[in-house]
């Protein structure tokens, strides 16, 4: 089981609990579509999965590794090697260039892959955008960067997070195309924040969020 | 206004520091200075001479004068001795202050100056014999007190003036020994009246030459003035006829003190008691900020003298560190003259 | 609808605190050092004209004997002849261990002193008698008065304020007696009402030289340049200041830029706008200009006594060490801070009244500012050539100011992109990702950062600077003592009598009598000290010469030349060859040039015999001794019993380097400390840059740390951010503060004071001084990078959510 999600809770400081009992499995490769109202706890359980936040009960193990002994450093070096993320917005590094921000991750995890990465900038629509900067890209294509950085390191768990909430309809469709097969590709399992229906019902699973527990 | 006014006062006027503290008393030594005595036996040449022992000391020369040009004038010379202890030292230890004042009045202005020296370095002094008064480049002098020369200059006038006695020294009061109020405060006193005088005064406008008479006075003392004593008006005036007079008035809230000598042509003198004299101020002009009678009704009723003397020059105010008002008058009435008045305290 | 707009531009303030403090802060700090300095110099320029009131001085010509003093027979003889002058005689006397000048007038001719008529018309005043006849009355200050009281030998002392410190107003009757020099006179106060007919002086005084009451200000004259040093170092205080409050400015106009957006939707106009948000920074400048006020206040107070001390240590000049509030001084401290706010809240206005309606809410873009780099770039080259081009070909302090001003004003401008330059060399050749975003970070940073670092450039370079200037100052000050201060001992006698006693007793018993005579002159630059020397190795040796011609010292010592210090060279343009004139008949040849350090005026060496013939009248009270350096205690103490001397009046040289140390020591006391306040200001710049930055911060580190890095590692990579930044500055700042030293060294204070100084360099104290920067900006970084370490990684997460 590369994902295990086993009755986890978690509430914010002074709030009510968003996650009372939420467990959930992925395996290898396999693709996972996590639906739910607004403000139900979605992004709150991809943070919790992707080692970005800790939580107060039950037990996430990630590729055999449990999260919640471990502190900081052992969290922040689980980002770097087993997952990947795309977030719905602000996923750059404003300071570098698209080309830098492509091989980032892949770098900062020893894995960089010149080939693959020059292959996915390609394939990604990104080979003539290389040397600017962020903050000259259109949504879509801030987007492909960030999408393209997560697979540059051939990760075995991608996470996403509404990765097309913030485009239009096309372009949404052209991303999430260009994600689905790359996963494919690449056997790396996939769990898709998603409002939408339609793109639910491409992945293998899915999965229904609602008064913290998975329905 | 400069500051040494706080001095000067003392300089000029020890009285006046001695009426804020109420006067001590006569015939006591006022802070060990001698005071004058009655028979008293002048001794001169040396009695031209400064007494240091004594708190304060004038000589007092005042002229009335005939230009060339057919105007009158008159100037002013005058040396004050002020001690401050009753000694001397030498350099700037001494303790004798020295101030001179000097004038000259035209019918239409006054011009005058002043000086302040200490004793003690020589900037300012008088030697008996041979007779010489000065401060800085002023002088007084003579072989001797009947013929001497005289020099004054200030920013807008000088003048070099020779006289000549043409009489004897005359006494005041008891033969000098003149009383100056009821309770019998007293200073030596004599004059030399009958000056010849002439030479050359400088003027903005140029030099004139003239003549006429001048009269000296000598003082000291150490209490001049009573207590209640406020000012005085002191007249000398010399008539047509040949005869002389020298008369005051102190005037003081017990009322006022009056003396008079009068001084026939051959240098005999009555002195005439207090009250024989009356004097009634006509008119006043407007100096310096005070009302100063210019114009007086002079009777001395003994003498059948009954006159208007009027100032030649109304404005004849000495703005000096302590004020007063000295000019030249002319006499009309009964007798007939020109003269000096000094009138303090206004 | 006034109200509901002012409402909504406070509100900014209200949800930004620290912005606010920090602007204000900023212009109270801009105020509180420029004013504090202003303050400083007023007080010390009202002492002088105050003293000069007090004691008449400037008014009246004056009459001086240039061979030494008059005889009161000769003031008697001026008087007599009709010129009305009146006497002074002053001199320094020393009191129960401190020196106090002694001037005493003669009180019946003397014109009006403010003392004398306070005194006069107080409540109790002194009998006039009690202050001219014996033992006199002396006139000082309370605080003088306080130090006197227990002298029970001095006369009565009458206290009044309006004489100057440090010095005793008395009857010249009492003076003689002080100073122990009967019947002696200093100079002669030419009265303004001269009688008709005086001769000229020419005739009856040919050997008194006249002296006009213009030329008589020479404290006024002398301590110029020290103030103007003063007001340069104020205003760059100022300047640094003044970044704060710009980046503050800026800052706060950037994130409201979305407010007003929508306030100008809502139909407000723009110059309604722009009315009230000048009305706002108008009350914000006065706030922080009172707070400035304030702080200036205090520390002036607390640098004044220094500055006092200097300023009478090294000119002489009469000054209080006490600060007064004056209104004049509140005015223009608060008309500088609304000058300062608007000169720095001007571009930021500006922009904003041009913004169109719908430009983005969004923070400044990182990289817009490119072009204003190059612009700035190009106009600090323009600066700093114009600079350098002013102190090549004018000549003058100010030009010198202007000079120094230009190149640091231009490479402040320069930093920006030299720094740009320097990162984008260093990211190039960075290998590893985090590394490689470390450097393209701090670049994305600069424009936020480049105003406070400019600061630091300049607190820095002023730093080395004028360290470096008053280091090389005190090395060569120090060797040029040792040249100078040869002689073991120096004795200062009574009087000329017991000066010959000194030298027959001491005759047999050293290797040497060197004595130490001088009379002053005026030369049309001023004053002129000239002294006699006799001929000895002492001088031969070890004199420290400049300039000098063949054989010098022969040709002074056999009455053909003369020596001068190097500020009268430099100030008459005189140099080895060249004449000099003393007095109408003595002209001769310069054989050399002298350093003189510490002194201000002019000076000149001739032989003994020259002296006596100049000035036959000159002293001789004062001797260097040559002995052999073990005996000189047990010396000093013999001299003191068997002639009745003070300590004062034997000094062994050490003592007296130890004391010329003290005072060119505490000259710079007031430079160090605005050089430290200077750089703490900077810090604080950078502090409120990188907090102003804070909220750009998020979206720069949350994906960083998203994809890996742990808080603590950001918050490390924080500091070390600010740290290099701050070394990189450093290194910039290091060819600048040298350029700086040498313009003060070679251009400034040949002007000021008339010496030039070898430059020394000094790496240690450039070492310690970039340990402080890191030090400084480590802990400005400090804030910030804890904020990073505490940061809930909620908070962090929300850059990334969806804002629905
Ligand atoms: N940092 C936080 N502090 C406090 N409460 C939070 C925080 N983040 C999220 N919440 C709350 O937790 C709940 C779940 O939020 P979450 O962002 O996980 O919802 P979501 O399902 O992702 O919603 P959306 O579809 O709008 O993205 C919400 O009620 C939200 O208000
Ligand atoms: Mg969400």
């Amino acid at each position: 089981m590369l994902l295990n999600i086993d009755k986890v809770q978690k509430s914010y400081p002074g709030g009510r609990p968003v996650l009372r009992d939420v467990s959930l499995t992925l395996d290898h490769g396999q693709t996972l579509a996590l639906t739910g109202e607004s403000g139900s706890g979605k992004s709150t359980l991809l943070n919790l999965a992707a080692a970005l936040d800790s939580f107060d009960g039950g037990e996430i193990t990630l590729d055999g590794t449990a999260l919640s002994p471990l502190d900081d450093r052992g969290r922040a070096a689980l980002r770097r090697q087993s997952v990947s993320l795309v977030f719905q917005q602000f996923n750059l590094i404003p300071s570098l260039t698209v080309g830098q921000n492509l091989s980032f991750h892949a770098r900062l995890a020893n894995r960089e892959d010149t080939g693959w990465s020059a292959q996915l900038a390609e394939r990604l629509g990104l080979a003539d955008l290389l040397t600017r900067y962020p903050e000259n890209l259109s949504g879509g294509q801030q987007q492909r960067v960030a999408i393209g950085r997560a697979m540059a390191v051939r990760p075995k768990l991608l996470l996403a997070d509404e990765p097309t909430g913030n485009l239009d309809e096309t372009a949404s469709a052209n991303v999430l195309d260009l994600m689905l097969s790359l996963v494919a590709e690449t056997g790396a399992a996939l769990l898709l924040v998603t409002h939408s229906q339609d793109i639910a019902a491409r992945l293998d699973r899915q999965a229904h969020l609602a008064g913290g527990h998975i329905v | 206004m400069n500051a040494r006014v706080w001095l000067v006062v003392l300089i000029l006027l020890q009285p006046i520091a001695s009426w804020a503290q109420g006067y001590a008393g006569l015939g006591g030594s006022a802070d060990g200075f001698d005071v004058p005595k009655r028979d008293y036996q002048f001794e001169f040449p040396r009695d031209h001479g400064p007494h240091p022992t004594y708190r304060i000391e004038w000589w007092y020369l005042t002229a009335n004068l005939t230009g060339e040009d057919g105007r009158d004038y008159g100037i002013q010379w005058t040396l004050f001795r002020s001690a401050l202890k009753p000694s001397e030292a030498d350099g700037w230890q001494s303790p004798q202050l020295w101030m001179g004042h000097a004038a000259v009045t035209t019918p239409e202005t006054h011009y005058f100056a002043e000086r302040l020296s200490r004793g003690g370095i020589g900037q300012a002094g008088v030697a008996a014999d041979p007779f010489e008064a000065w401060i800085d480049e002023w002088y007084m002098r003579g072989p001797d007190l009947n013929t001497v020369s005289l020099s004054a200059s200030g920013a807008e006038f000088a003048y070099d003036l020779d006289l000549t006695a043409q009489g004897p020294l005359v006494f005041h009061g008891d033969a000098g020994y003149s009383v100056k109020s009821a309770d019998g405060q007293a200073s030596y006193y004599y004059s030399q009246p009958f000056f010849e005088v002439e030479g050359v005064l400088n003027l903005p406008d140029g030099d004139v030459a003239v003549t006429g008479h001048g009269w000296l006075d000598r003082e000291w003392s150490s209490q001049p003035l009573a207590s209640d004593q406020t000012g005085w008006d002191w007249f000398s005036l010399s008539f047509d006829d040949g005869d002389k007079l020298m008369a005051f008035r102190l005037r003081g809230g017990r009322g006022d003190f009056t003396a008079a000598t009068w001084i026939s042509p051959d240098g005999t003198t009555t002195p005439l008691p207090n009250g024989s004299a009356s004097f009634t101020p006509l008119n006043t002009t407007r100096v310096a900020g005070r009302d100063v009678p210019t114009e007086w009704h002079v009777t001395l009723p003994d003498r059948g003298l009954d006159v208007e003397v009027s100032a030649m020059t109304p404005d004849a105010w000495m703005a000096t560190q302590f004020e007063y008002w000295e000019g030249p008058v002319t006499v009309k009435g009964s007798h007939t003259g020109r003269g000096y008045l000094e009138m303090t305290g206004y | 609808m006034t109200f509901a707009i002012v409402q909504a531009l406070l509100s900014h303030w209200r949800r930004h605190r620290l912005q606010l403090a920090t602007l204000l802060i900023g212009i109270a700090l801009a105020t509180g050092l420029w004013s504090a300095v202003q303050a400083i110099n007023a007080e010390a320029r009202a002492s002088y004209q105050r003293a000069s009131d007090q004691l008449a001085l400037g008014l009246y010509d004056t009459l001086r004997d240039p061979s030494g003093t008059i005889a009161v027979d000769r003031y008697v003889a001026l008087r007599r002849a009709g010129w009305q002058v009146s006497a002074v005689l002053e001199g320094p006397v020393r009191i129960a261990g401190r020196t106090v000048q002694v001037m005493g007038v003669d009180m019946v001719t003397y014109p009006a002193l403010p003392a004398m008529t306070q005194t006069e018309q107080s409540d109790a005043p002194p009998d006039p008698s009690d202050m001219l006849t014996a033992p006199g009355r002396l006139l000082a200050t309370p605080e003088l008065a306080e130090h006197l009281k227990s002298q029970t030998e001095l006369p009565p002392i009458v206290v009044s304020d309006a004489v100057p410190p440090d010095l005793i107003l008395t009857d010249i009757g009492v003076a003689e007696t002080l100073l122990n020099r009967p019947r002696q006179i200093s100079r002669l106060v030419i009265l303004p009402d001269q009688p008709r007919g005086v001769p000229a002086l020419s005739e009856i005084a040919p050997d008194l030289q006249r002296v006009e009451a213009s030329a008589q200000l020479d404290t006024q004259r002398l301590t110029d340049s020290f103030h103007l040093n003063l007001t340069a170092f104020g205003l760059l205080s100022f300047a640094v200041g003044l970044f704060i409050v710009n980046g503050t400015v800026g800052l706060a106009f950037a994130q409201r830029r979305a407010m007003i957006r929508t306030l100008r939707a809502l139909g407000v106009s723009m110059r309604r706008l722009v009315w009230m948000i000048t009305a706002e920074l108008t009350l914000l400048a006065l706030i922080g200009g009172a707070l400035g006020l304030v702080l200036g206040f205090f520390l002036a107070g607390a640098l004044l006594p220094d500055v006092a001390a200097t300023l009478r240590g090294l000119y002489g000049a009469p000054v209080d060490g006490q600060i007064s509030l004056q209104p004049e001084w509140a005015l223009a401290g608060l008309g500088m801070a609304l000058g300062g706010t608007f000169l720095a809240s001007g571009h930021a206005l500006f922009r904003l009244s041009r913004m169109p309606i719908l430009t983005g809410a969004g923070v400044q873009s990182w990289r817009s500012s490119t072009s204003g780099q190059r612009f700035s770039f190009l106009i600090g080259t323009a600066l700093i050539t114009g600079g350098f081009a002013i102190g090549y070909t004018v000549e003058g302090l100010v030009a010198g100011f202007a000079m120094v001003g230009g190149i640091l004003t231009g490479a402040a401008l320069v930093l920006p992109y030299f720094l740009t330059l320097a990162l984008s060399v260093f990211q190039r050749r960075a290998r590893g990702p985090v590394a490689q975003w470390v450097w393209a970070d701090m670049q994305a940073q600069l424009p936020g950062l480049s105003l406070a670092l400019m600061a630091l450039l300049l607190a820095l370079a002023a730093n080395i600077g004028v360290g470096t200037m008053v280091s090389s100052f005190r090395l060569t000050f120090v060797g040029w003592l040792d040249q100078r201060l040869t002689s073991e001992l120096y004795v200062t006698a009574r009087d000329d009598q017991q000066g010959k006693e000194i030298a027959q007793w001491l005759g047999p018993q050293v290797d040497a009598i060197l004595p130490i005579r001088n009379v002053e002159l005026t030369h049309e630059t001023g004053p002129l000290f000239l002294y006699g020397v006799v001929d000895h190795e002492t001088y031969r040796d070890h004199w420290p010469l400049i300039a000098s011609s063949d054989s010098a010292w022969d040709r002074v010592l056999t009455d053909q030349a003369v020596l001068i210090n190097e500020q009268l060279a430099r100030r008459a343009d005189l140099w080895p060859g060249d004449m000099l004139t003393l007095n109408a008949e003595h002209t001769l040849t310069i054989a050399g040039v002298y350093s003189d350090y510490g002194n201000p005026t002019g000076q000149a060496i001739v032989s003994m015999q020259q002296l006596d013939l100049i000035a036959p009248g000159a002293e001789t009270r004062q001797f260097g001794i040559r002995v052999s350096p073990e005996r000189a205690t047990e010396l000093a103490q013999a001299l003191r019993d068997r002639f009745d001397l003070s300590r004062q009046a034997v000094v062994q040289q050490a003592a007296v380097k130890a004391q010329s140390l003290a005072i060119f020591d505490n000259t710079f006391v007031v430079t160090s400390a605005l050089n430290v306040l200077t750089l703490g200001v900077a810090g604080f710049a950078i502090l409120t840059s990188l907090l102003t930055l804070w909220t750009q911060r998020l979206p720069q580190i949350a994906p960083v740390w998203a994809l890996g890095l742990t808080r603590a590692q950001l918050a490390r990579l924080e500091l070390l951010r600010s740290v290099l930044l701050a070394a990189l500055t450093a290194v910039l700042a290091l060819p600048l503060g040298l350029v700086l030293a040498w313009a003060l060294l070679a251009v400034i204070n040949v002007q000021a004071f008339g010496w030039r100084l070898p430059m020394f360099l000094f790496p240690v104290d450039w070492a310690y001084l970039f340990v402080l920067t890191l030090l400084a900006a480590a802990v400005a970084a400090a804030l910030p990078a804890l904020r990073v370490l505490r940061l809930p990684p909620a908070d962090l997460l929300r850059v990334f959510a969806n804002e629905r």
